[in-house]
C-alpha cells in the first residue's frame, strides 16, 4: 500500500465515522436515557453508562394496561390499513400498469403532495356525521390515505417491469384475466408486494397527525400515546425514553432486517405518506 | 357449412383467433375497488375542502356561504403571513442542508468498505424511526440545563444555547432535527444516481491527474444533477409539510416563533374549529406547494439550457 492509498483509507473511514455517528450516538443516548434512574438522568455532566440499570422504566411502561391498549390499537389500525391497501392496491397497480394509464398516477402524486391535515378537515366532519368517532374505524380509513398511494405507486412500477410473455401464454391457453393475475402475475410480483407491504406498515405505524385529531382516550395509537405522555402524564425522562424506544423499536428492527426492500421502495417512488 | 368448418379446422381457428385479439382484455375490474377508495378518501376530501373554504363553517354553529371572503381574510392575517415566512426559511434550510450532506454521504457510501451494508442500515434509521419518538428524545437533548447537546458544546468551549426554547434559535434547531432525519433519503437517491455513472470519465480523469475535488466537481456532480433535483423536489414537498417534529417539540412556539403554515392550519382547524377558514388555508397551502415545485422545475430547465449554452 502506498502512502497515498493509506491516507485515502484513513480519510474514508474518518468520513464514514462522521456520517454514521449522529445516528449511532442518538440511538445509544436514547437507550441510555431509557435505562437510567431519575438521579442519573438529571445529573450534570450527563451520565452515559449508569452504575445501576433501571429496567424498572420498561416494566413501568409495559405494566400500565393503557399502554397495552394503545399497542393493540396501533396493531389494529396499521394492520387493517395495510391489509386493505394491499387488497385494493395490488390489483389496481396491475391494472394501471397493463392499461399503461400513466395519467392516473397524477392522482397518486396529488395525494403525495397534499398535506395530511387537508384530508382531516372534511373526513373529520364526515366521521362525526356518521357517528364513527370514538371507534378505531376513522383512523383505519384515514390511514388508507397513507397506505393506498404507497401500494399503488410501488405496484405500478413493479408490474411494469414484469414480463408480459408468460401472461400472454396463459391467456392463449384459455385462462381468464383473473386467473392470469392470480396465478401468473401475482406470484412473480411477490418481491414488489413485500416492498409495498413493509413501507405501508412503517408509514402507517409512524403516523401521528391523524391520530392526534381523531383518537379519543381509548382509541389512541402509540405515537399519539407517547405525545400525550410528554404533555400530561409523565415528567421523568427514564420511562418516557423507554416508551419512545418501545414505540419505534419494531420499525427500527424492520429497517435493519428489510433494508434492501426499504431502499428499493424509497428510491423507486420516494413515497413518504401523510 | 358444418362440412366446411370440419374440412378446414385450421381456417376456423385462424378465424377465431383474430376475433379474440380484436377484443383487448379490459383491466378495469382490477382498478375499480381502488378507484372507489381513492374517490372516497382523496378526491372527495379535496372537493369538499374547496366547498368548505367558501363557507363560514365553524363546529357547532350554522354554516353560511361567504364566497371568497375566507381567502381575502388570509391576505390580512398577520399570523398567516408570519407562518408563510417561517415555512419558507424552514423549507429552504431543510432542503439545502440535507442535499449537501446527503451528497457527501452518498459519495462515501459509494466506496467499498467493510460493513458498508450494515452501516448504511444504521444511517437510514433516523428516517424510518417514529417521528414522535425521535422528537421526544431531541426535546430532552435540547434541554438548556440537563440536555446533552449543551454538554457537548461545553466540551469544545461553546456557551450553552437555548435551542428550541428561544425564538431566534428555534427554527435552526428544528432544522437540525429535520436534517438529521432526512439526509438519508437524499443519500439513497444520489447513491442510486452514482451507481448509474459509467466508469470511463473517471479513468480519463485519473490519467489527466485530476484531484478528488476536481473529479467530483466536473464529473460526478453534473452526472448526478438529475438525481439531486429529484431529491431536492421530494425534500421540498416534505419540508413544507413538516408537522410531526415541529408539533411534538415546540407546537409552534416559543410564542409563534416556529409556527409554520401546517402548524397554523392545525390550530385554526382543530383548536379553534374554524373549519371554513382552515379549508381556505389548506387550499392556499396546496397551491403554494405546487407553485414551489413549478419554480424548481423552471429553475432546473433554465439550468439545463445554460449548461447546453455554455457547453456549445
Amino acid at each position: 500500500m502506498t502512502p497515498r492509498q493509506i491516507i485515502g483509507k484513513i480519510g474514508l473511514w474518518l468520513s464514514v465515522f462522521v456520517i454514521v455517528s449522529p445516528a449511532i450516538l442518538f440511538f445509544l443516548w436514547m437507550l441510555s436515557l431509557s435505562l437510567k434512574f431519575e438521579i442519573d438522568n438529571a445529573a450534570y455532566p450527563p451520565v452515559f453508562f449508569p452504575e445501576r440499570i433501571a429496567w424498572k422504566n420498561y416494566a413501568d411502561v409495559l405494566a400500565s394496561n393503557r399502554f397495552l391498549t394503545y399497542f393493540v390499537n396501533s396493531l389494529v389500525v396499521t394492520g387493517s390499513a395495510t391489509a386493505l391497501a394491499l387488497i385494493v392496491g395490488v390489483p389496481a397497480g396491475y391494472g394501471i400498469a397493463r392499461m399503461a394509464a400513466h395519467k392516473s398516477a397524477i392522482v397518486i402524486l396529488i395525494a403525495r403532495i397534499t398535506p395530511g391535515l387537508s384530508y382531516l378537515i372534511p373526513l373529520f366532519l364526515l366521521f362525526q356525521w356518521l357517528g364513527l368517532l370514538g371507534t378505531l374505524v376513522p383512523q383505519i380509513i384515514i390511514h388508507l390515505v397513507v397506505t393506498v398511494p404507497i401500494v399503488i405507486w410501488i405496484m405500478i412500477g413493479y408490474f411494469e417491469t414484469t414480463p408480459l410473455e408468460l401472461e400472454e401464454a396463459a391467456r392463449i391457453d384459455g385462462a381468464t384475466r383473473w386467473q392470469v393475475f392470480r396465478h401468473v402475475a401475482l406470484p412473480i410480483a411477490k418481491p414488489g408486494i413485500a416492498v409495498a407491504f413493509i413501507l405501508a406498515i412503517i408509514f402507517s405505524w409512524n403516523n401521528f397527525v391523524f391520530g392526534i385529531v381523531l383518537a379519543g382516550r381509548e382509541t389512541r395509537t402509540l405515537p399519539v400515546a407517547v405525545y400525550n405522555m410528554i404533555s400530561f402524564d409523565q415528567l421523568s425522562w427514564g420511562p418516557l425514553a423507554a416508551a419512545a424506544l418501545i414505540v419505534t423499536l419494531p420499525v427500527l428492527l424492520l429497517t435493519v432486517f428489510a433494508q434492501r426492500q426499504i431502499v428499493a421502495g424509497l428510491t423507486a417512488g420516494a413515497v413518504k405518506g401523510g | 357449412m358444418s362440412a366446411l368448418t370440419q374440412s378446414t379446422p385450421a381456417a376456423a381457428r385462424s378465424d377465431a383467433a383474430p376475433e379474440k385479439e380484436l377484443r383487448p382484455p379490459s383491466y378495469w375490474p382490477f382498478v375499480v375497488p381502488a378507484l372507489v377508495v381513492v374517490l372516497a378518501i382523496i378526491i372527495f376530501p379535496w372537493v369538499f375542502t374547496i366547498w368548505m373554504s367558501l363557507n363560514e363553517w365553524k363546529v357547532g354553529s350554522p354554516t353560511t356561504f361567504v364566497g371568497i371572503s375566507n381567502y381575502l381574510r388570509l391576505t390580512s392575517d398577520p399570523r398567516f403571513i408570519e407562518a408563510v415566512g417561517h415555512t419558507m426559511v424552514y423549507t429552504a434550510l431543510s432542503v439545502l442542508l440535507p442535499l449537501v450532506l446527503g451528497t457527501f454521504a452518498a459519495v462515501v457510501f459509494h466506496q467499498k468498505f467493510a460493513g458498508r451494508g450494515f452501516l448504511r442500515g444504521v444511517f437510514i434509521m433516523p428516517m424510518m424511526a417514529t417521528p414522535v419518538a425521535i422528537a421526544l428524545v431531541w426535546t430532552m437533548m435540547f434541554h438548556p440545563q440537563l440536555g446533552v447537546l449543551n454538554y457537548l458544546l461545553s466540551l469544545v468551549g461553546i456557551p450553552a444555547q437555548l435551542w428550541v426554547f428561544h425564538p431566534a434559535t428555534v427554527i435552526p434547531s428544528l432544522v437540525l432535527v429535520e436534517t438529521w432525519q432526512w439526509t438519508p433519503l437524499v443519500m439513497l437517491i444520489v447513491l442510486g444516481g452514482l451507481a448509474a455513472i459509467p466508469t470511463e470519465p473517471y479513468e480519463s480523469a485519473q490519467i489527466d491527474g485530476a484531484n478528488l475535488w476536481q473529479v467530483f466537481r466536473f464529473i460526478t456532480l453534473p452526472l448526478i444533477m438529475p438525481f439531486l433535483f429529484i431529491a431536492g423536489m421530494i425534500r421540498m414537498i416534505d419540508a413544507v409539510k413538516s408537522f410531526d417534529i415541529i408539533f411534538a417539540i415546540t407546537q409552534g412556539g416559543p410564542g409563534s416563533a416556529s409556527e409554520t403554515i401546517n402548524i397554523y392550519l392545525y390550530s385554526v382547524a382543530f383548536t379553534y374549529y374554524d373549519l371554513g377558514y382552515g379549508s381556505a388555508i389548506a387550499v392556499v397551502f396546496f397551491l403554494l406547494i405546487i407553485l414551489l415545485a413549478a419554480v424548481m422545475l423552471y429553475a432546473r430547465q433554465r439550468m439545463v439550457w445554460t449548461e447546453i449554452a455554455s457547453g456549445a
